[in-house]
């Protein structure tokens, strides 16, 4: 065998050379991607000239660009006939698109509520920021929310320790059991919302006065509307979203079918009937003379709505796990909540990041359709500014701006999901 | 199977009854697919489960930590009886160890988060002896270099020495391994069987769901041969290997040593 005239057989080995000039830089680049045979050819010709035609359309009107200008007329006035966009609409009122009627001087509210809003999800989101600011973060929605509302400051504090009488209460009836102890942390918060908060504030109150302006939520508008709305229905419709999908997989035929139901029904309706419901139908079935905040109605609404999704997207996760996950996490002795916690959940979530971001960046766009239930969201403050004589006639420009924007904040959460998708990768494949 | 030797001094069956199974059935829907074992397994024993596919055995072992649920009989681990009582199910696991076929390691936690995981939120260890105690396992399967790597970049060989070292770190008494070397090139099963041929000289009580007869030749004290969900037979090794009794046990050995 090995005596056989064998010439194809390398006697001595050869150096790497580089590759002939046409299969590498821009050359190759383009004759692989652009003109690939010809009907890659027509297709890139075709490409260049439609190209062509719309930036050629479109750049007469954003090289005229008018930024000062008193009203629609008087952008005319200047561009005397030429067609021209006139942004002078967003220099005259963006400091409504973002904060709707909120009192001008108190601005610095929202504002500071926005930055520290950074602050609060840096931990969640890079690993590398120090896990003390966490308890910034768990401390940032009862923060948040004073700064934007205002008023006392023992309102917020005292809801917030509603969380201490329901960690309080777990820890006092942890010998009576589980299901006791849970069903205690459950019941001594809301108790202690529904017949002591109000009294105890007002007594702290008394004692303390420690307040800031407070403002109803109806001066709240533009943007500010739709990231408080946005932002909170993010972060409350994940946690949701896990545990509906967990009941959705549970051997107990309650809970399952509770979230089965939930689920089907909530997928089942459009958002736009939920968030009528919450302005219209709520009343009816509230006690006489309930203060019930608009918004918190709709910012439950959309929550439930988003987590119900959230639920399916999450589920396709866990069924994408392979099943000797479950069974090496039992194997080893954890119980059920250690391995969703430690073993389940960590790959589940990773698995569904595409399918989760693209969920909030749903939530998020569909935060406008608040306008109509009266919020005066971005869009509506568009017709409401349209509505005035200055700028009767007015569209492109402010809705060009409002998408602008959202595509910020969308494209912003997209970036984010990829670097994370890249940061958890550990398969190597 | 190799030219090794194996040091028997420690490989001491005791009359201390580490599992007891008694008249246990197991159906999955209407098929019977465990029918009425009943099984002794003796501290310090090393024992081989073998027989065709779809005769129960790996079903047999799974319903020894309740990674299967057993319809009737009684399953006793180390004096605790297995039943719906998860904290009796939770101390049984806690106390045996499982090696799987597709290794299931975590693929998100490196090598030394897989082995410290368990000991850490189950048995409560600080986290810093943890780690000593994972390394001297992972010394212990040959591959302390690899402790912060992912599950990921290693070989199917190295990720099985990894799983039976995650096992070990919860110092279980009793050792499951469901056909560890299935899954495994050839090149490196030899290493896989390697460091259970070590886990027996050091007298741990294991049962192998394997194919592998050269390592029950050389280390099992005790055969079991099943089919159809029934234990047809068992012996000493080389008893049952040189003089099987059961036409079915001849049938199955005739075609896995016939080639």
């Amino acid at each position: 065998m090995a005596n056989r005239n064998a010439s194809y057989v390398r006697t001595q080995m050869l150096a790497p050379q580089s590759p002939p000039t046409s299969q590498i830089g821009a050359i190759r680049w383009m004759r692989e991607n652009l003109f690939d045979g010809w009907i890659s050819t027509v297709l890139t010709v075709l490409s260049i000239l439609a190209i062509g035609a719309l930036v050629s359309g479109l750049w007469p009107w954003l090289s005229n660009s008018i930024w000062n200008a008193r009203n629609l007329t008087h952008c005319r006035e200047i561009l005397a006939g030429e067609p021209g966009a006139c942004w002078a609409v967003i220099n005259d009122r963006w400091l409504q698109l973002f904060f709707g009627f909120y009192p001008s001087d108190l601005y610095w509210r929202p504002v500071l509520a926005f930055v520290l809003l950074f602050v609060a999800i840096a931990p969640v989101l890079f690993p590398s920021v120090p896990r003390k600011v966490l308890a910034f973060s768990l401390a940032y929605p009862f923060l948040g929310v004073w700064l934007l509302w205002g008023g006392s400051v023992w309102g917020v504090t005292v809801a917030a320790a509603g969380f201490g009488v329901g960690y309080l209460a777990l820890r006092l009836t942890r010998s009576a059991g589980t299901l006791v102890s849970t069903l205690a942390a459950i019941i001594a918060p809301v108790l202690w919302w529904l017949f002591l908060a109000v009294p105890v504030s007002g007594f702290l109150s008394g004692f303390a006065p420690l307040a800031i302006r407070s403002v109803p939520s109806r001066e709240f508008g533009g943007f500010l509307i739709s990231i408080v709305i946005g932002v909170s229905g993010i972060v409350l419709s994940l946690p949701l979203g896990v545990l509906l999908a967990l009941g959705r997989r549970s051997s107990m035929p309650l809970i399952k079918s509770i979230s089965v139901v939930f689920i089907e029904f909530v997928r089942g309706v459009p958002l736009i009937t939920l968030l009528f419901t919450a302005s219209l139908l709520l009343n009816y079935f509230l006690p006489p003379g309930t203060n019930f905040d608009l918004i918190l109605r709709v910012i439950i609404m959309v929550t439930l709505f988003a987590a119900a999704y959230m639920a399916e997207v999450i589920r396709g996760g866990l069924a994408a796990l392979p099943r000797g996950q479950f069974e090496a996490a039992d194997a080893l002795g954890l119980d059920y909540w250690k391995a969703q916690r430690l073993i389940i959940m960590p790959q589940a979530l990773k698995i569904s990041i595409p399918g989760i971001v693209n969920t909030f960046i749903g939530l998020f766009k569909d935060t406008t359709l608040v306008v109509f239930i009266g919020i005066l969201d971005p869009i509506g403050l568009a017709s409401a500014i349209r509505a005035n004589s200055d700028w009767q006639g007015i569209y492109w420009e402010l809705f060009l701006f409002i998408g602008a924007v959202f595509f910020i904040f969308c494209f912003g959460m997209s970036r984010y999901s990829m670097h994370l998708e890249r940061r958890l990768k550990t398969d190597h494949r | 199977m190799d030219t090794r030797t194996i040091d028997r001094s420690h490989m001491q069956v005791t009359d201390e009854v580490a599992i007891q199974i008694s008249a246990m059935n197991k159906w999955y829907g209407q098929f019977h697919v465990l029918r009425d074992i009943n099984m002794t397994v003796y501290r310090g024993e090393r024992i081989v489960v073998c027989g065709p596919s779809g005769s129960g055995k790996s079903t047999l072992i799974r319903c020894i930590n309740r990674l299967e649920e057993h319809q009737s009989g009684q399953i006793i681990v180390d004096g605790t009886e297995l039943s719906s009582d998860l904290k009796n199910i939770d101390k049984v696991r806690s106390e045996v160890g499982m090696v799987f076929q597709h290794f299931n390691l975590f693929p998100h936690l490196t090598i030394l988060e897989n082995c410290t995981l368990a000991p850490i939120w189950v048995r409560k260890v600080p986290k810093k002896e943890a780690e000593e105690t994972a390394m001297h396992f992972l010394h212990k399967v040959k591959i302390p270099e690899q402790a912060h790597k992912y599950p990921g970049q290693l070989s199917g060989g190295q990720q099985q020495r990894v799983a039976i070292a995650r096992s070990l770190c919860m110092r279980p008494r009793i050792m499951l391994f469901d056909e560890p070397t299935s899954a495994l090139d050839p090149e490196m099963i030899k290493e896989v069987l390697d460091t259970m041929i070590q886990l027996a000289e050091e007298g741990m009580t294991m049962i192998c769901v394997t194919h592998e007869m050269g390592f029950a030749q050389a280390v099992a004290n005790r055969v079991i041969f099943m089919d159809q969900g029934q234990i047809v037979e068992q012996n000493e090794p080389r008893e049952f290997f040189n003089n099987p009794q059961s036409d079915r046990t001849k049938l199955f050995l005739s075609q896995i040593l016939g080639h």
